[in-house]
């Protein structure tokens, strides 16, 4: 089976700044890769990038099998951006109304996923509220909610758990494990080195490079350290000598 | 399609919810003609000049006691035309014939003009027509229906049987009409321009553009929208500033009310397009404020508010790429000779063409966020 993100090589310059020199990443169906690194390592760029909203300075990028950039195959493809990018003077229904219908589901289809998705993040009693009574973290959660909207192959997730508390932190997590084993890909970004745990494998984003790229165990075991915190901490180290 | 009317819509739903929006759009324009309106009436400070050219001594007399009003006699057409050209005056009237007359007005500033006016058809009515009385009313509303027109020849039976007849003439513009067909669509265009801008700002400083761009909507669909929602509002807008111009200024519009409307709409559209665009070159809503001059001054100059005929040509060539210039002609037609929409060819298909080009241009611009 091909995967459902294959990067390679890929480049990205902004002016004189060499963001991402040589990125390899995958991402198989039915797995969730962490792309994990310190703030400004390059991470977001990595999604921009791949998504079509950057232009790749070299390699390419291909998301279910179509080489990016491809407008159709966005439809197929949850994304989460880092900001929440919602629109404060409406609900969150009316946000998720919108949205699910800019992915081109509608009807009695979007009533019904708009129910679900609002489950998993635990806004069902606030969904006609408007936005701009939310708190971040409920802000974070509508966010995911929209990106679940469409019941997408692939789930490309900026910082999802960024202010949401442990509880609902887990919850989410459980709803990806979920769509993980209903054979979904998910790619998220983090900087909490924990959640990186949860990940069935991570790839360390450090210098503009993929340094690592394994099953969290295995990188524990490789770099014979207990935790990702310190398998990072490491390969920062190597980086640095 | 369903993706247009959904971004359409929810613009809709979003300005409906902003208020302060709303009434910048809607109530600041009445405002602004109101406050307009008290300056150009408030003319208890105006002085005007008027020279005369063998006019009946018994009219120059009772000009030259109305208020505000004085008279100066010249012999040679010549020389009073010539102080008329060098603002020495504020207009000339001549006696033509026995009862004809003919008055050009400098018409730099439409208070003055309307004074003169005033006082000359007051002067003139007294003078000739003592037993008027009883009509005057009748007559008054005669005469205020052809105060907008240029070169209006009115010719007035009075119950004596004499007939007077006064030619109106004006050096600059077209009396009211010049406010009507150039400053009001400046000013709609200008809060479209606006909040068009701000709008389109907020969804890309707010992240939304982004994430809509990684939705498989096209480009053009979003520009689509912005221009359904924006113009609808463009067209409560002008319905509404054009009927009360028309109801707080008394402006006399001889053509439809409709094809005013439908050029202050197409107006609106371009500077709809053109806000959008300029907004993807800021960064801030202050970086929008600092290009209102950018865009107002030019058209103020140019597009024939201040009379172009003296001014070099390049001047002149430079207004023909001010929508407003085409805007302002069409509106002047319509309001003074009553042309019909579709003897406008020209000056909607000028317009059009800005509107195309700009939305184009904007879905162009759209590629920056994202290549697809
Ligand atoms: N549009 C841009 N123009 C210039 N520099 C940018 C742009 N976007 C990101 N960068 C730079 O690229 C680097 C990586 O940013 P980003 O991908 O957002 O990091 P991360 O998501 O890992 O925190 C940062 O140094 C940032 O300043
Ligand atoms: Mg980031």
């Amino acid at each position: 089976m091909n995967p459902s993100i294959d990067i390679q090589h890929l480049k990205k310059v902004f002016g004189k700044q060499v963001v991402l020199e040589d990125v390899n990443l995958t991402v198989k169906p039915g797995e969730i890769v962490g792309l994990i690194g310190p703030s400004g390592a390059g991470k977001s760029t990595v999604i921009k990038t791949m998504l079509g909203m950057e232009k790749a300075d070299g390699g390419k990028a291909l998301v279910l099998d179509t080489q990016m950039p491809n407008r159709k195959i966005l439809g197929n493809i949850g994304y989460m951006a880092q900001s929440d990018a919602l629109y404060e003077s409406l609900s969150a229904k009316e946000n998720l109304v919108f949205y699910g219908k800019m992915k081109g589901v509608d009807g009695q289809q979007l009533t019904s996923e708009i129910d679900h998705v609002a489950q998993v993040v635990d806004l069902t009693d606030d969904l006609t509220k408007r936005v701009s009574n939310f708190s971040g973290g409920m802000k974070r959660r509508l966010s995911l909610a929209i990106a679940l909207l469409g019941d997408p192959d692939l789930l490309v997730l900026d910082e999802p758990t960024v202010g949401i508390d442990p509880s609902l932190r887990k919850k989410i997590w459980d709803e990806l494990h979920r769509l993980r084993d209903a054979g979904r890909s998910v790619l998220v970004t983090t900087h909490v080195m924990d959640e990186a745990e949860l990940t069935d494998r991570v790839a360390l984003l450090l210098g503009g490079k993929v340094l690592a790229f394994d099953e969290p165990k295995k990188l524990e075991a490789e770099y014979k350290v207990p935790t990702i915190e310190e398998v990072f901490l490491a390969a920062e180290g190597e980086l640095e000598k | 399609m369903k993706r247009v009317l959904a971004i359409a819509g929810r613009i809709g739903r979003e300005l409906l919810r902003d208020k302060r929006t709303l009434a910048m759009v809607l109530i600041m324009p009445i405002l602004v003609l109101w406050l307009l309106n008290i300056m150009f009436s408030a003319n208890t400070t105006t002085s005007v000049k008027i020279a005369t050219v063998g006019v009946d001594s018994q009219i120059t007399k009772t000009l030259d006691k109305t208020k505000h009003v004085s008279v100066v006699k010249y012999d040679k057409k010549s020389t009073a035309n010539d102080k008329l050209k060098h603002y020495k005056v504020d207009a000339v009237l001549t006696e033509t014939s026995s009862n004809h007359y003919k008055v050009t007005y400098a018409n730099i500033d439409p208070t003055k003009t309307s004074v003169a006016k005033a006082a000359l058809k007051a002067a003139i009515l007294k003078g000739k027509m003592t037993t008027m009385a009883k009509t005057s009313a009748a007559l008054q509303a005669q005469l205020a229906q052809l105060t907008g027109q240029t070169a209006q020849t009115s010719t007035i039976k009075s119950s004596a049987g004499s007939t007077t007849k006064i030619t109106n003439h004006y050096n600059y513009g077209d009396a009211d009409t010049n406010f009507f067909s150039k400053m009001i669509p400046l000013m709609m265009g200008f809060f479209v321009f606006l909040i068009s801008g701000m709008g389109m700002l907020g969804e890309r400083t707010s992240g939304t553009l982004d994430r809509l761009l990684a939705t498989p909507v096209k480009r053009g669909e979003i520009v689509s929208g912005y221009l359904i929602s924006y113009g609808l509002l463009a067209v409560v807008q002008t319905i509404i500033v054009v009927y009360s111009a028309i109801w707080i200024m008394k402006i006399e519009v001889v053509g439809s009310v409709f094809s005013i409307i439908v050029i202050n709409v197409l107006l609106a559209l371009v500077a709809l397009t053109f806000g959008m665009l300029l907004s993807t070159l800021a960064s801030s809503e202050f970086q929008m404020m600092q290009f209102i001059p950018i865009v107002i001054v030019p058209q103020l100059l140019f597009s024939g508010i201040i009379p172009l005929d003296t001014m070099a040509s390049w001047v002149q060539d430079f207004g023909k790429i001010l929508p407003l210039t085409y805007a302002g002609d069409a509106l002047t037609e319509i309001v003074m000779k009553g042309t019909s929409l579709a003897n406008l060819g020209g000056d909607i298909c000028a317009l059009l063409i800005f509107i195309v080009v700009l939305g184009s241009l904007n879905i162009l611009a759209m590629k920056r966020y994202r290549k697809v």
